[in-house]
């Protein structure tokens, strides 16, 4: 593996390995001093022609766990803002010693391009190209679920997590705007390599042309999906105000209530079904206070393992595999 | 000017036969005496003749762009690929929409001399779907534009398009519609099908080019006028044209050699050389417009020749240009996509140079009659080579082509008697450059 670009072309082993090397990761955050001296006098440079504070810090704190130097490089206020083109930004970058590029583009398809072209000859990670993929949200999102489902804590350090799974046979719902969400099309395309049963619940006019080819359960009703399945979790998905003006749907209200994790819908899941959202959450549209914050929500624990997922995308592109079977 | 004599080519595919040329036009080879000095013979054994081929849709982007391509570099390209006719679209800098312009562009054509060109007029002002532009004093210009486009932008106005219709019967001109509904193709990336829900790259959908021609040939059909469709991409726009030529209703129809060619699928390597307007479509697309080449529900082949400066196409995808340069590899290619139909040599000169001719009305192309204005393209159709877009003599270099195996070879363009290209190279331009506007 040379660059994580998307979760289409991982296989099964190859995600289960870096979900394998983040059960590792966890243990460093147990330490007193919280960093491993693998990326020791490597540079990884955040490359954010998009805004995101959440997924660059993220980056950031798994580079520095790994002891890595991190170049921030953000496109507000540098020369992209003033016209520069791709290919200059990347080759003034790479003059200056990178070792490894994690890319965030509102455009889909940047990352690969800049894997491709031989502009720079470095690791590529993906962290979100337009409404295309961002590959390691899902692999948070599946280490995540991998924990809860098989009992263990959410997140932390575990002795014996559960290595070597998948997500055989677990039901996951993913609900809300499917057609302008990067991390929907990554949990679809790895949620099913790890053989979970993946279900999408959303309007039809937020749901691509052609999902009917996507190996998923497609529901427009969520209350008839929630009805009718046993979801092992339910993911929301963030919905933007704009789509609204856009006539996706009538107003927030009507969203809200069809289409919305309300304390009602909450209140009649099964027991068992955990909650999910990538963030940042829009409490009372797509998801309730209660539904937010009720023991059974994963959010911060998706947050938490963000990071050690992340570092084991850096360690992994940056070591070799060899290295990672010690 | 030299007399010609091309021996023993087979001539559009139906034998071997004599062309003989004299004064710009072709005559009888009896006429012609071999042993004469002023007569070059020509051996064309092996090689195919076919009437100098036509494009009703180049970019040759003077004036305005030209670190894209001149009036000069687009000819000599032109002139490479076969064509001694084309067609300039109107979205240069200024916009082709006064005489002065059209008038400008149709004499630097004349200056190049490699190949005849022939401005179109754009639609409305400044191709902003507004206000007619003065189609009548195009039309009486010194270029005398007999058709008019918006090309890149869609005289969407339905109200607009029909006004236009109606008023080039004036000079029986023709509208050629770029079909694309704005308002469902806003941020669109590449074709709407499985692939872009894939690649969350915004979507054209097919429909977008659809409900246009849908319109267009009832409002032709209407006012009782002309319309070309540009480019046509969808199996769904062919359905369209056939039901409405079955009408009667009179409407031509183009399609590009990469829409017959090259499918959505290439845009997964977000390769920006795949990025092109209207979108690459689906093998299921690419049948329908080969089987209606073949039956001749599509009338002709137009290039759609694109040319951008590198830096609109090495960038991210979706900050691309969209277009592709292909005059140089149109007809290797069509030869290519049409393989396994029943379509011949004269098929190919139907679709690539007589049917362009008439519907535009450039009367000196289309023909090897004798008597006929010496335009021909001898082609050598078993020569295979892979394309180089490196060696074109446009200067884009986004040809999608490139690395692909092709059998046929353009070897020489003869235009209005001049040999502009010879044995594979450019030559030296028409020394007094050459248009049917002087007959």
């Amino acid at each position: 593996m040379k660059h994580l670009l998307d979760t289409v072309s991982l296989s099964r082993d190859e995600a289960i390995s870096i979900l394998d090397i983040a059960e590792e990761m966890t243990q460093v955050s147990e330490r007193e001093v919280k960093k491993l001296p693998v990326l020791r006098g490597r540079t990884v440079v955040n490359l954010f022609f998009e805004d995101s504070t959440r997924t660059r810090l993220s980056f950031e704190a798994a580079a520095k766990r790994l002891s890595a130097d991190v170049l921030n490089f953000s496109a507000k206020g540098s020369s992209v803002s003033k016209g520069e083109s791709l290919q200059d930004t990347i080759q003034t970058i790479s003059a200056m010693g990178a070792d490894a590029l994690v890319v965030r583009h509102s455009g889909a398809g940047t990352p690969h391009r800049l894997a491709h072209t031989g502009w720079i000859d470095v690791p590529v990670v993906n962290a979100g190209d337009g409404t295309h993929e961002h590959p390691t949200q899902a692999l948070l999102d599946a280490f995540t679920l991998r924990r809860a489902l098989g009992g263990f804590p959410a997140s932390g350090a575990v002795k014996d997590g559960p290595r070597g799974r998948g997500l055989d046979g677990a039901k996951v719902a993913i609900v809300g705007d499917i057609l302008h969400s990067r991390v929907a099309r990554s949990n679809v395309h790895l949620l099913s390599r790890l053989a979970a049963e993946v279900h999408l619940v959303a309007p039809p006019t937020l749901l691509p042309w052609g999902v009917e080819t996507w190996p998923v359960t497609l529901h427009y009703d969520l209350d008839e999906a929630l009805r009718s399945e046993d979801f092992a979790a339910v993911m929301m998905l963030r919905v933007q105000h704009e789509r609204m003006h856009e006539s996706f749907f009538p107003n927030e209200r009507e969203y809200a209530r069809l289409w919305g994790l309300s304390a009602a819908r909450l209140a009649g899941l099964p027991e068992e079904t955990f909650i999910m959202h990538p963030g940042p959450m829009n409490r009372g549209f797509e998801i309730s206070a209660a539904a937010a914050d009720s023991p059974r929500a994963l959010v911060l624990d998706q947050v938490e393992n963000g990071v050690s997922v992340r570092m084991a995308v850096l360690y992994r592109l940056l070591t070799g595999r060899e290295e990672t079977n010690d | 000017m030299t007399d010609y004599l091309i021996r023993g080519a087979d001539v559009l595919g139906r034998g071997a036969a004599d062309i003989a040329i004299r004064n710009s036009t072709i005559v009888d080879p009896e006429l012609l005496d071999p042993t004469s000095s002023d007569v070059e013979v020509i051996d064309a054994g092996g090689l195919v003749a076919l009437p100098g081929l036509v494009d009703m849709h180049t970019h040759l982007r003077e004036p305005g762009k030209e670190d894209a391509e001149t009036i000069l570099t687009g000819s000599r390209s032109a002139a490479a690929g076969g064509f001694t006719c084309v067609h300039a679209m109107a979205n240069t800098a200024p916009v082709a929409d006064t005489a002065g312009v059209v008038e400008q562009v149709h004499r630097l054509g004349r200056t190049a001399g490699f190949t005849e060109v022939v401005p179109i007029g754009a639609v409305t002002i400044g191709l902003a779907g507004e206000q007619l532009a003065e189609l009548g004093a195009m039309a009486r210009s010194a270029a005398r534009v007999r058709m008019f486009s918006d090309d890149g932008i869609c005289v969407s106005d339905p109200l607009l398009m029909r006004r236009a219709l109606e008023y080039v019967k004036t000079f029986d001109g023709v509208i050629a519609q770029h079909a694309q509904e704005p308002r469902l193709t806003e941020g669109a990336q590449m074709n709407e099908g499985v692939v872009s829900a894939e690649l969350g790259l915004p979507g054209w959908p097919a429909v977008a080019e659809e409900s246009i021609i849908a319109r267009d040939v009832l409002l032709a059909e209407h006012v009782g006028s002309r319309l070309h469709v540009c480019h046509v991409s969808t199996a769904g726009s062919v359905d369209l044209i056939r039901w409405a030529k079955s009408r009667g209703i009179n409407v031509t129809a183009e399609v590009t050699p990469h829409h017959l060619m090259l499918t959505d699928e290439l845009v997964r390597t977000f390769d920006p050389v795949y990025k092109v307007n209207p979108p690459l479509r689906t093998d299921a697309d690419i049948s329908a417009l080969r089987e209606a080449l073949a039956d001749g529900t599509i009338d002709v082949v137009g290039t759609d020749h694109a040319p951008h400066t590198a830096e609109h196409k090495c960038s991210e995808w979706t900050a691309a240009a969209m277009g592709m340069v292909g005059m140089e590899t149109a007809l290797p290619i069509v030869v290519e996509a049409m393989r396994d139909y029943d379509f011949d040599f004269g098929d190919l000169a139907r679709v690539m140079s007589s049917s362009p001719a008439r519907i535009t009305g450039a009367s000196g192309h289309g023909s090897l009659e004798v008597g006929a204005s010496a335009n021909i393209v001898l082609i050598d159709p078993n020569s295979a080579h892979s394309i180089v877009p490196d060696d074109h003599a446009t200067k884009g270099r986004n040809n999608p082509f490139a690395g692909l195996e092709v059998k046929t070879t353009i070897t020489d363009t003869f235009f209005y008697g001049h040999r502009v290209l010879a044995g594979g190279e450019l030559s030296t331009p028409h020394p007094a450059g050459a248009s049917w506007t002087d007959q």
